[in-house]
């Protein structure tokens, strides 16, 4: 496999929470959401009541992908940081630990200024929390040998079909 | 690169529709997205051409239901097909947990056919992957029309290891979700094994 999977546990998740609610709260913003850089949802906080969060993550990632393509294109190794100015509302999408994306939505409640500074600092603390995550996953895996012990381990063919009875 | 969530209970997993240009993988998504019921999909995003060409990916959620306690998430992406959006292929295959070949039975589409195979192999290599190793199932679409090559000789031609192959004319849905349910099959059994 290329990349070892992430797993998200609940003291860590909670962690996360904590910091982009407070990363709301800090930058002025709309929403923050935390994105994998396949397209999974991690977290979200704020007004996504209305917003189709699936929807952004995945474009948030495919956007995120296309700007890697054009940067290696250029000889740059990314471009960590991407702005998108709307008439309302604005985005920022920044990269975290090499494998996650923060997005900030925020309008004019907020400034660019403001956001890339409270983003600065939310990075390092998620920095360390998906530091810890790894190192975890890590353990978990010597701890169990070769093979990492997976909930889906006595998974049956029966449960997948299941899943696809109507 | 599967994505479980233990905080959530959630597992999300990334299947992604691959084959030549006008094989039908957009046409796939479009069925699963008719067919399935309001409360268990997501939306439908297409980013396309004016004239409906699949410009960037096609991306659909679908949640399944829960195995073993945990809420099945698939993310069905589709690659543009035609031969220039090679570096945007590329990109989509990031992080798959399983692809779905989708090969167009048309008699004159046998060389795309497997010029995309091999386009696939080469794109996955990219992102660390082996095609004979990943899950991987093989769609011979369209087999409704006229002009088709017969099964076996496809067979011969684009089948890579023993992966399931699945006769379809996604068009009237025939085929459609035996393929999905072929792939999810191959990747929740990965999740069996290591993770």
């Amino acid at each position: 496999m290329a990349a070892p999977d992430i797993v998200m546990y609940e003291e860590e998740f909670n962690q996360i929470k904590a910091i982009i609610s407070k990363l709301r709260v800090d930058a002025n913003a709309k929403v923050v959401f935390l994105v994998d850089k396949n397209g999974q949802q991690i977290a979200a906080h704020g007004e996504i009541e209305n917003l189709d969060t699936t929807s952004l993550a995945s474009l948030t990632a495919g956007n995120v992908a296309a700007t890697d393509g054009l940067a290696r294109l250029i000889g740059e190794k990314e471009f960590s940081i991407l702005f998108h100015a709307g008439e309302r509302d604005n985005i920022h999408i920044s990269i975290v630990a090499q494998r996650v994306i923060l997005v900030v939505i925020f309008d004019e409640r907020s400034s660019l200024g403001l956001v890339r500074l409270r983003v600065k600092k939310a990075s390092q603390e998620l920095n360390d929390v998906f530091a810890r995550i790894m190192a975890k996953v890590e353990k978990e895996k010597q701890a169990a040998g070769t093979a990492f012990e997976s909930p889906f381990a006595e998974i049956t063919d029966e449960d997948i079909d299941s899943l696809f009875s109507e | 690169m599967t994505f479980i969530n233990y905080a959530s209970r959630e597992i999300n997993c990334k299947i992604v529709y691959y084959g030549p240009g006008l094989c039908g993988k957009t046409t796939n998504l479009q069925w699963i997205y008719d067919k399935t019921n309001p409360g268990a999909k997501g939306k439908l995003i297409s980013l396309a051409t004016e004239t409906d060409r699949t410009l960037f990916f096609d991306f659909l959620p679908l949640e399944l239901g829960t195995v073993r306690g945990f809420k099945t998430r698939f993310h069905l992406y589709t690659v543009p097909g035609q031969v220039f959006y090679d570096a945007s292929r590329k990109l989509i295959l990031k992080g798959v947990d399983g692809v779905i070949f989708v090969a167009d039975s048309q008699v004159e589409r046998m060389d795309a056919n497997v010029e995309a195979i091999d386009n696939l192999v080469i794109n996955l290599k990219s992102q660390g992957y082996d095609l004979m190793t990943i899950p991987y199932v093989l769609q011979l679409n369209k087999r409704d029309l006229p002009n088709v090559t017969p099964v076996d000789e496809m067979v011969r031609l684009l089948r890579k290891k023993d992966e399931p192959t699945i006769e379809a004319v996604a068009m009237k849905g025939t085929g459609v979700f035996e393929t999905l349910k072929g792939v999810a099959k191959l990747v929740l059994s990965e999740l069996t094994k290591a993770g």
